[in-house]
């Protein structure tokens, strides 16, 4: 759960933790968290909280509110923020274990029940039923782009033929997976992932040898200037700089 | 006959809990002899989606095992629907009621339920039932395709025209699916029968592949590795895992090796006695 620090003069008064979804500051005693010192209004300011986002709202105050200093009418609250009220102090400090979970959570697989009114798309048109955490979590969760996206290994590499018919050749590795060799007799897949290339066997009674070693059924990380010999050719893979 | 079918399928399974979860709530069961292969993806708290993946994976299993014993899949009822169609409705109905039984009746498991996606072969086809957003795909020639279509709110996004399948793609509501087994009391099981042809690949697989890995990726996976279908698997669900591996990640591949028509009139099920 997330709380704020209430703190006056750099000395700490006391923890408040925001366990409901309206605590309200000001200097009336009906307010959840009641500062009483004249340069407070009576109903100074809200703050909103809804699963592991809290919303600070001043509600028109005569001296106003300051988050980090600069004054605020509304304001999504970020860890470490820090509210002045007066010469009050407080720190909100969001609950790191809550954050982690959300972020876990949204990507589970949920179910969506009745029948999907359509305005509901929109988010937070509201009308989700049971799947509400759903709509408000995922409007902070940074959308992630699906694969292969900005996920290359940063250097291109090839592949250069060094005998046989085709000998000079260059084959440059610009998919994720790219087939060697000739189908039917001996195949060989160099796969490219975040952190390198790989080699490993496909199809064919002998394995692709790499420095003159055979391999086995692994995959094998590739290093520039490695010697595959794959089908009874020999080829080079290196790394291209770009 | 059912050794013919066997003999005509190769199968491969593999499921991984990806690079986030600690736990695998997907389950996934295949039976060559058969024909046949399950996949489901469960959701719910704690091992609830555990539980009930696993219900349902246990429950088609069994269900058709003992169903095949007695009829064969391609026998069409009155109306003409092959036997294999009946039955996944049926099991996949069963599987629905024990879950949503366990569901109701122990608070732990409460509101959990579980996609499905499930592949009986029979006499030259495919029967296909779906639930949910667990895939099956279809790899003929240099052409692969989506043969299922997600019961998810995405889908219903993109068939109303709300958004295009390039905005799907960076869509936050990935994960919400309209239709699934165990949440209400009856579930609607969208089945469809296709011809196959030998050297077909069928991948049925959970959004843990399908969400991580764009299907261009897939396609080229599965053509460039269709001689080694082991390496296949295992190469998907290292694309996943690349990608970020969010979710669990399931894969079965059913590659059709050969004809497995089931032999009509007298003689050739004589020969097919004695064979």
């Amino acid at each position: 759960m997330a709380k704020l620090i209430m703190s006056l003069d750099n000395a700490v008064i006391r923890e408040v933790p925001l366990d409901k979804e309206r605590v309200t500051i000001g200097r009336k005693a009906h307010n959840d968290i009641q500062v009483d010192n004249l340069a407070v209004s009576g109903e100074h300011a809200v703050i909103v909280t809804i699963l592991n986002d809290s919303f600070l709202e001043d509600l028109g105050s005569t001296n106003g509110t300051l988050v980090n200093g600069n004054p605020v009418k509304k304001h999504i609250l970020q860890t470490n923020d820090v509210i002045e009220i007066g010469k009050y102090k407080f720190k909100y400090v969001a609950d790191q274990g809550a954050g982690k979970a959300s972020v876990a959570d949204f990507e589970k697989t949920m179910v969506l029940r009745g029948p999907v009114p359509r305005a509901a798309a929109a988010p937070g048109a509201g009308g989700f039923g049971d799947t509400q955490i759903n709509t408000t979590t995922t409007v902070s969760s940074p959308s992630h782009p699906p694969a292969s996206l900005g996920k290359q290994p940063e250097k291109m590499a090839a592949v250069q033929i060094l005998t046989g018919p085709n000998a000079g050749k260059e084959l440059e590795l610009t998919k994720n997976l790219t087939t060697l060799g000739k189908p039917g007799v001996q195949v060989a897949v160099i796969t490219r992932r975040p952190h390198g290339h790989f080699i490993t066997h496909v199809e064919g009674a002998n394995f692709p040898i790499v420095n003159g070693k055979p391999l086995d059924a692994q995959a094998h990380q590739l290093n520039d200037h490695d010697v595959i010999e794959l089908a009874g050719v020999k080829m080079e893979f290196f790394l291209k700089n770009s | 006959m059912t050794t013919k079918l066997g003999a005509a399928l190769e199968v491969v399974t593999a499921t991984d809990p990806g690079m986030v979860r600690s736990h695998n709530e997907d389950s996934i069961a295949a039976d060559r002899e058969l024909g046949l292969a399950v996949l489901a993806d469960g959701m719910g708290g704690y091992n609830a989606g555990e539980v009930a993946s696993g219900i349902a994976v246990a429950m088609l299993t069994s269900e058709m095992r003992e169903a095949l014993a007695g009829t064969s899949a391609n026998e069409a009822d009155a109306s003409g629907t092959p036997f294999a169609v009946t039955l996944i409705r049926d099991s996949a109905g069963k599987a629905n009621a024990a879950i949503y039984q366990a569901a109701q009746s122990q608070p732990q498991y409460a509101g959990m339920g579980t996609t499905l996606v499930a592949a009986l072969f029979y006499d030259n086809h495919v029967a296909i039932g779906h639930i949910g957003d667990s895939r099956l795909y279809r790899l003929r020639g240099d052409g692969f395709e989506q043969v299922t279509r997600d019961h998810s709110l995405l889908q219903e996004q993109i068939d109303s025209g709300m958004i295009s399948k390039e905005q799907a793609r960076y869509s936050q509501n990935k994960n919400l699916v309209t239709r699934a087994v165990g949440i209400d009391p009856e579930v609607e099981t969208e089945v469809h029968t296709y011809e196959v042809e030998p050297g077909d690949i069928y991948l049925l697989c959970s959004d843990g592949l399908s969400d991580m890995v764009e299907d261009e990726d897939i396609h080229n996976t599965l053509s460039m590795l269709r001689t080694n279908l082991p390496l296949a698997a295992q190469q998907l669900i290292q694309l996943a895992n690349d990608n970020g591996g969010r979710d669990n990640i399931s894969v079965i591949l059913v590659r059709v090796l050969g004809d497995y028509a089931v032999p009509s009139g007298w003689f050739a099920r004589l020969k097919a006695w004695f064979g």
